[in-house]
């Protein structure tokens, strides 16, 4: 057996380019509706939003609206496998993002990963998701492409669900990175 | 602290049976996890595993896999390892590598553990079957956090071969 010892390379230098950063994490405390991230500056190329999700209820799905918008802006192709087929599908003119399918669960937290590209531009927006929802006999795992048909630059992010609400303990936290 | 940060990094001068990060430290958020590997055995493609802490237990996983010809979706219970995808062998062209990538939560807390995996294995095979695209939800059902993380061919076992590579980042939302 190889035992690796940690790096000496563990902090950054102080002026070199920092590439990855956080821009906001909220753990809730309590259970709440939704998670909002606001005011998010034009200053990254891209944006990464990672979310551990626990839930008070099962059943519902976790989705996302950019800058408030609900209008029917909001496409996505997915693929899916569900531990005994593949299948792939689409939604299209929807009032929000979906990133997952399968229903939640009150005892077992999902993984949901969104990258989001240029964000800040002046194209439609972009992004890829990942859903990683293995619950030990049942689950799925979800790769989907998600498209917002809007030329206006993200600043805001509005994480909620179909039904039910995230549970204490839920962490929600949007990163920057920046090409630059 | 940086946000993306190297922990440690190990690439195989020789061929070896298991790859080994322990004593993590629990000052960050998540883990990432990237990784190239091509594994002695003579196949084309086998898988390459891990067990976190060292246990035997409590490993399941949701797997999407393409081979080149069709889509399929399985899943494992009761491994005494989890899966982290498929990786060239021997057999494979010579100079291929696979490549993985684990994404791994909130691993210093008191919930179970969810995690991603994304893994390649791809080496101009024109027969379906000898490479691999595939990407899992995988779940350590247990809350003690993550100290270790070691990574092999135990099915066989056999060794990863020469050029394999394991980096280790820590990412903090501090």
């Amino acid at each position: 057996m190889l035992q690796v010892q940690p790096s000496p390379f563990t902090e950054s230098k102080d002026n070199m380019a920092t590439t990855y950063e956080k821009i906001a994490t909220t753990t809730l405390s309590s259970a709440a509706a939704s998670i909002d991230f606001t005011s998010i500056a034009g200053t990254y190329t891209d944006l990464r939003l990672v979310i551990v999700g626990k839930y008070t209820s099962a059943g519902g799905n976790t989705r996302i609206v950019f800058n408030s918008d609900t209008s029917s802006l909001y496409s996505s192709t997915r693929i899916a496998g569900d531990g005994t087929s593949a299948s792939s599908d689409r939604l299209t003119a929807q009032a929000n993002l979906r990133l997952n399918f399968d229903g939640n669960s009150t005892t077992i937290p999902d993984l949901l990963t969104v990258d989001i590209f240029s964000y800040a531009g002046s194209t439609f927006k972009t992004s890829l998701i990942t859903s990683s929802e293995d619950k030990n006999g049942s689950g799925s795992v979800i790769r989907t492409v998600g498209l917002y048909r809007s030329t206006t630059a993200i600043t805001s992010i509005t994480i909620n669900l179909s039904s039910s609400t995230m549970a204490a303990g839920t962490i929600a936290t949007l990163y920057g990175i920046k090409a630059a | 602290m940086a946000t993306y940060t190297l922990i440690s990094s190990n690439t195989l001068a020789s061929s070896t049976s298991t790859v080994t990060f322990s004593s993590i430290p629990s000052t960050y958020t998540d883990l990432c996890i990237r990784g190239s590997v091509r594994l002695a055995s003579a196949v084309q493609i086998g898988t390459l595993y891990m067990r976190i802490n060292a246990a035997t237990t409590t490993y399941s996983w949701t797997r999407l896999r393409g081979n080149g010809a069709t889509a399929s979706s399985s899943r494992g219970t009761t491994g005494t390892e989890i899966q982290i995808g498929l990786q060239t062998g021997a057999s494979a062209t010579a100079n291929t590598f696979g490549s993985f990538e684990l994404y791994i939560p909130n691993y210093a807390g008191s919930t179970n553990k969810p995690f991603s995996s994304f893994a390649v294995a791809e080496n101009n095979s024109t027969t379906a079957g000898q490479s691999a695209i595939e990407t899992f939800a995988e779940l350590w059902s247990t809350t003690s956090a993550i100290t270790s993380l070691t990574f092999s061919d135990y099915g066989t076992p056999d060794n990863m071969l020469s050029g394999s590579s394991f980096y280790l980042y820590g990412i903090s939302n501090a």
